[in-house]
């Protein structure tokens, strides 16, 4: 098939920007997750994924969480255990310091907060996310670290080959991108079938719908705040991995949250759907608007396209593709 | 008289009612300096249809939300199952066997009628976050269990029709109805009834009714509900509580309370000197 090179430049630009949305979705996931269950936008969700990904890197490599810390004691001098812990595992062991920060979370925050209006709430996660960002500093260092666990990363070869066979033109996509979105497809199917199926994701969404009635059928808000805190320290995990894998693991990677922002705008602050499609939408669009008007206009689109498109949806379309439009009856 | 035989009594309609259920001891809700409730004792018998009524504001609904767990009282001992009930959570007494409907309507819009009455037995099932994941079949097994009985309570209210229908969707008289249904399928000992007939027509309190005393006749569920409506209240309960101010002011069957000056007074209003 011979196609004018224009045309498959487009086509090249729209899958790349198809699969890094993947990438955004991951992010919006998140907070899609705590604001659908307790009406809280957690504006921790960027730095969880950057404090999962230190922790990630932190156990891998064996290193001694506080050690400039214990350093300031006299005589003492301590960086690494020396030992390094397979990928898998640290993995596993990253899940469960997510888990009991959501507890601590809960403990000392949520706990505290029940029936507050949701600006305080908001500005409590605020606070949540500098704690989390000097305590990620401090505990594993501020230097920037690689996460290396395993992701094949690079041009894809065979995506590269079929589609020079097919148009006689390969086109570039990186291997990472791909595995985003095979994960990011697995945990959306987990979440969905969690939630549409389990107990707790019954009982998940009916907290979701109204905390009165979930009282009433015996359904314990602490517990179902734990838990949703716990999926989403563990997407914010999934996150970190894919995002501190392609541009390391430093503090910009909590900025990632910013790039979710226009995501949500798209997708509803409601809708786990809403949040894939919204990234997709975000994703191809700041591709082919680069290459189509980024010429024109001098480039860098990249940096505010996302922004522009969510100020218009949030003109005309103020729920979003997916979220619930909120009717007041009179 | 009624109190005097623990063993309970038999009522006009010759149904047996059992020994006390439920008891409120002297109890006292303030809200800052308002007193919602002053000193109210009452009990409730197993079996038995039992009305709180009152005018507006005489601390019906704030009486059942005590007894939910809503509120917790300053002063007084709530009894359940001949033992005192230390304070508790809404989801923790909604665990020993109370469920509730409320007054402004409390469903889950988002989720379908089934998904709804399916939230009601939550606390009967067993199987834990990790087992579901690794035994899906036992899971579902469970789910297919509760499904039954979910639908056995479905065909009873008469809502088949509806089941998939997103409860956002529903007109006022079907949300009262799915609300019960979530209720019953919980299994309560003691089932509440915030105002069960507000804003329905009288077709829709004609079913209401018919539902509450087949709930009553065909489960053995103790009822206690609370209701404007005095018509309705007298054709359905078997004893009254009437409340005033927060005081209780009568407590016997429809007949007696009828006759109560007291009561008279406070829905007629008291001829001024």
């Amino acid at each position: 098939m011979v196609l004018p090179d224009q045309v498959l430049f487009a086509m090249e630009a729209a899958l790349n920007g198809l699969l890094s949305g993947v990438m955004y979705a991951l992010v919006a996931l998140g907070f899609v997750l705590i604001f659908k269950a307790s009406g809280i936008f957690n504006y921790a969700q960027g730095v969880m994924a950057l404090f999962a990904a230190l922790t990630l890197v932190g156990i891998q490599q064996g290193q001694v969480p506080f050690a400039d810390l214990i350093n300031l004691i006299p005589g003492v001098e301590v960086h690494s255990f020396g030992w390094t812990v397979p990928s898998v595992l640290a993995i596993v062991l990253t899940g469960l310091v997510m888990i009991g920060m959501a507890l601590i979370i809960e403990a000392l925050i949520l706990k505290h907060l029940v029936n507050q209006p949701p600006i305080i709430l908001f500005m409590a996660t605020i606070g949540l996310a500098y704690f989390l960002e000097g305590l990620g500093d401090t505990m594993w260092g501020a230097d920037i670290k690689t996460m290396d666990v395993g992701l094949p990363q690079g041009m894809s070869g065979t995506i590269d080959n079929v589609t020079n066979a097919w148009f006689g033109y390969g086109f570039y996509v990186d291997q990472l991108n791909i595995v985003a979105t095979v994960v990011a497809a697995v945990l959306v199917a987990l979440l969905m079938l969690f939630s549409q199926y389990s107990k707790q994701g019954r009982a998940l969404r009916a907290v979701a719908d109204d905390h009165q009635a979930a009282l009433s059928v015996g359904i314990s808000l602490r517990f179902i705040w734990v838990l949703v805190w716990s999926i989403a320290g563990f997407v914010a995990l999934v996150a970190g991995i894919m995002w501190g894998a392609r541009s390391g693991v430093q503090f910009s990677l909590s900025l990632i949250a910013l790039k979710a922002l226009p995501v949500l705008m798209l997708g509803g602050f409601t809708s786990i759907p809403g949040a894939i499609v919204g990234g997709l939408i975000i994703g191809i669009g700041e591709q082919l608007f680069e290459f189509w008007v980024g010429p024109l206009v001098g480039g860098a689109t990249e940096n505010w396209f996302a922004y522009v498109l969510a100020l218009v949806f949030l003109v005309f379309r103020p729920q979003g593709l997916f979220g619930e439009k909120i009717i007041e009856r009179v | 008289m009624l109190d005097a035989n623990p063993e309970g009594y038999t009522t006009a309609d010759g149904r047996k009612i059992g020994g006390v259920l439920m008891e409120m001891r002297n109890i006292t809700l303030r809200f800052g300096g308002v007193k919602a409730i002053t000193d109210i004792s009452f009990d409730i018998r197993e079996g038995e249809i039992r009305a709180i009524i009152g005018p507006n504001g005489a601390g019906k609904s704030s009486m059942l939300n005590v007894i939910s767990g809503f509120y917790v009282p300053q002063e007084g001992e709530v009894w359940f199952h001949g033992q005192r009930r230390a304070p508790m959570k809404p989801y923790e007494v909604a665990r020993q066997g109370i469920a509730r409907t409320f007054q402004n309507i409390a469903l889950f819009d988002g989720m379908s009628v089934l998904d709804n009455i399916m939230t009601g037995r939550l606390t009967m099932m067993k199987t834990g976050l990790f087992s579901q994941a690794l035994w899906w079949g036992r899971a579902q097994a469970e789910e297919t269990e509760h499904r039954e009985k979910v639908e056995r309570i479905i065909d009873f209210l008469e809502i088949q029709s509806i089941r998939k229908t997103p409860v956002g969707r529903l007109p006022y008289g079907l949300k009262k109805r799915v609300e019960l249904a979530r209720a019953l399928a919980a299994e309560p000992k003691l089932l509440l009834l915030d105002e069960p007939m507000a804003g329905m027509n009288v077709e829709e309190k004609e079913d209401m009714s018919r539902f509450i005393l087949d709930v009553n006749d065909e489960f053995g569920t103790t009822i206690a509900l609370i209701e404007h409506d005095m018509g309705v209240v007298m054709d359905l309960s078997d004893r009254v509580v009437v409340m005033d101010y927060g005081k209780k002011i009568g407590d016997g069957t429809p007949d007696e309370v009828r006759a109560n000056q007291a009561v008279i007074d406070a829905y007629l209003g008291v001829a001024h000197d």
